[in-house]
């Protein structure tokens, strides 16, 4: 950023457009993306720079449209369980959660006690692997490529836990309408507890090299501020709101599944910058750890974990419709699900937080960025466009 | 949620009240009042995220329907607002006058649906489609099927089966309908 005040650089005119003439040889066109080291996934941002410093951005998604919304009008509401999955990549079990949630609420099913817990521990397990990600991301944009290595080894042993549990790596599928597939394998607790161990390990390492790097802190403190006053107008939750001293988190402000039951407080920042919202998703990381380590000791060991479904061919779910959302590692997940009384939802609506965070914020916060900020302001957003474009 | 109602009800014309939850409840208004509407319950009633904007196609009955979620963090409560639009020429008014990012949302249902919300910023620009020339995908008339077969050819050697035929023949064999 600049030391002098840009807040009213680029110029506007009197109709809010920008005043910028592309053909005055002062400005140039930039894509950042889709394929560059400084993009978080499949999207590209257009940028208008003069000089290093940005003065206009576009958010272009498209890239991954897979049309979830749409195939799933055509499908039972059993085959829509495996899609789900498929909307966000890195932490996929948050929609089969909502989805699940949202079709038992609509078809008045009540699942086991012990599914509640099995699901809470599965969503805390998927947050661990999308922080690291994260993480990763977030030091390799300032150059730090090693500690994206250190949090994809730990990452990869918390994938042999989910392999064991679900039988899958990436889209576990485990989180069906009506409960969950199966309870914990024998021995699971104490594996998880090595795993635990192991990334808490790791995290002390990043603590030490990343956020007590000079470079890091250089670059990364009061960078990217984003104004408590946009919370609202830009639909900003998760750690990019309690980066900035907002408390937003649904596992407290509208507790579900079993979190009523555990013992934990919101993580907070105060400073909104890059280096306060890694520091937020640091220290939520650590206390998913913590909550992983409370649901493995509160949860019962026996017990049902799926109810009878009706036959799933066959399955039609009265009118209705209904919201579910749940914290997920980026902010406020949500399935907006509508029904018919067919065999078929009418309509499914995917409410990912990267659909405020990337576009509409992104745009605004980038201007009067330098180009070398881009990608780590991007990243430090958190976003991941499948769940943009669905 | 009841007793929400019952106040808005005094200042506006409300429709349908669906309570489905004891923090979420929807309401149908009309299109007219909306924006009023919206801008009280953010400024008095502390409804002031912006979860969701979305439209469900109910092709039969000639409407689109428009829901607005509100969230209350305070009182943690949820309010949808429903309103039924004409899909011929289906229009609404704009509100990234009370929420930056619904231009967004909106800029993708004039992409996916073909809504019109005059005034709104970069509407007309592409979306998640870049270059998309046929129907709006999301109504419930474009065929994704019918039009996979006319713009894609079909790759030899390929088995198709219907899902439902093929998972009953799979689960019952030929024991017939169950």
């Amino acid at each position: 950023m600049f030391e002098l005040d840009r807040s009213q650089y680029p110029q506007k005119k009197a109709d809010g457009t920008l005043d910028i003439d592309l053909t005055s040889g002062k400005y140039l066109k930039l894509w950042q993306g889709p394929q560059h080291p400084g993009i978080t996934g499949n999207m590209a941002i257009e940028l208008t720079v003069c000089g290093d410093e940005v003065v206009d951005a576009t958010t272009h998604v498209g890239y991954l449209h897979r049309g979830f919304e749409k195939l799933m009008e055509r499908r039972t509401f059993m085959q829509c369980f495996p899609i789900v999955c498929r909307i966000c990549v890195p932490e996929p079990d948050f929609n089969e959660y909502c989805y699940a949630a949202a079709v038992e609420e609509l078809a008045g099913l009540e699942i086991p006690e012990l599914a509640h817990w099995i699901r809470t521990l599965i969503l805390e397990m998927g947050r661990v692997n999308s922080y690291l990600m994260y993480l990763g991301g977030q030091a390799g944009a300032f150059g730090q490529g090693v500690i994206g290595q250190w949090t994809t080894y730990v990452r990869d042993l918390m994938l042999d836990r989910f392999e064991e549990l679900t039988g899958a790596r990436i889209y576990h599928m485990f989180i069906i309408p009506g409960g969950v597939r199966d309870n914990l394998p024998d021995g699971f607790a104490g594996r998880m507890e090595e795993t635990l161990r192991e990334i808490e390990s790791v995290l002390a390492d990043v603590d030490r090299v990343m956020f007590h790097n000079a470079v890091f802190k250089k670059r990364a403190v009061g960078v990217g501020v984003i104004d408590t006053a946009w919370l609202d107008s830009y639909g900003i939750t998760g750690p990019n709101a309690r980066a900035a001293g907002v408390a937003k988190d649904v596992r407290k402000d509208q507790p579900y599944l079993v979190y009523p039951e555990l013992d934990f407080e919101a993580v907070t920042g105060k400073d909104s910058d890059i280096y306060t919202r890694a520091d937020v998703r640091r220290r939520d990381l650590l206390l998913s750890l913590d909550l992983i380590r409370q649901i493995l000791a509160k949860m019962p060991k026996t017990g049902a974990v799926m109810t009878k479904l009706p036959n799933v061919l066959h399955w039609k779910i009265p009118r209705g419709e209904t919201y579910v959302r749940g914290e997920c590692s980026r902010g406020e997940y949500g399935y907006y699900l509508v029904t018919d009384g067919s065999g078929y939802p009418r309509r499914v609506n995917v409410r990912g937080p990267s659909y405020t965070h990337s576009i509409a914020l992104f745009e605004r916060m980038v201007i009067n960025a330098n180009i070398s900020d881009v990608a780590a302001l991007l990243v430090s957003l958190h976003t991941y466009p499948p769940e943009i474009e669905r | 949620m009841q007793q929400l109602y019952d106040t808005l009800s005094q200042r506006f014309s409300l429709g349908e009240f669906t309570r489905q939850r004891a923090d979420l409840a929807f309401i149908t208004v009309g299109a007219v009042r909306l924006h009023a509407l919206l801008r009280h319950l953010r400024d008095q009633e502390g409804f002031t995220h912006l979860v969701l904007l979305t439209a469900v196609d109910w092709l039969e009955d000639g409407q689109f329907q428009l829901t607005y979620l509100l969230n209350n963090r305070a009182k943690c409560q949820d309010l949808g607002l429903r309103v039924m639009i004409a899909r011929d020429n289906a229009s609404m008014e704009s509100i990234h006058d009370l929420w930056a990012a619904a231009a967004t949302y909106q800029r993708e249902l004039r992409e996916m649906f073909g809504i019109d919300f005059p005034g709104s910023p970069r509407l007309m620009d592409d979306f998640i489609l870049e270059g998309w020339n046929a129907a709006p995908p999301y109504r419930r008339d474009f065929d994704t099927l019918e039009y996979a077969r006319a713009t894609y050819r079909e790759r030899p050697g390929r088995e198709t089966r219907d899902p439902a035929a093929h998972m009953k023949q799979q689960l019952y064999g030929d024991k017939g309908d169950v």
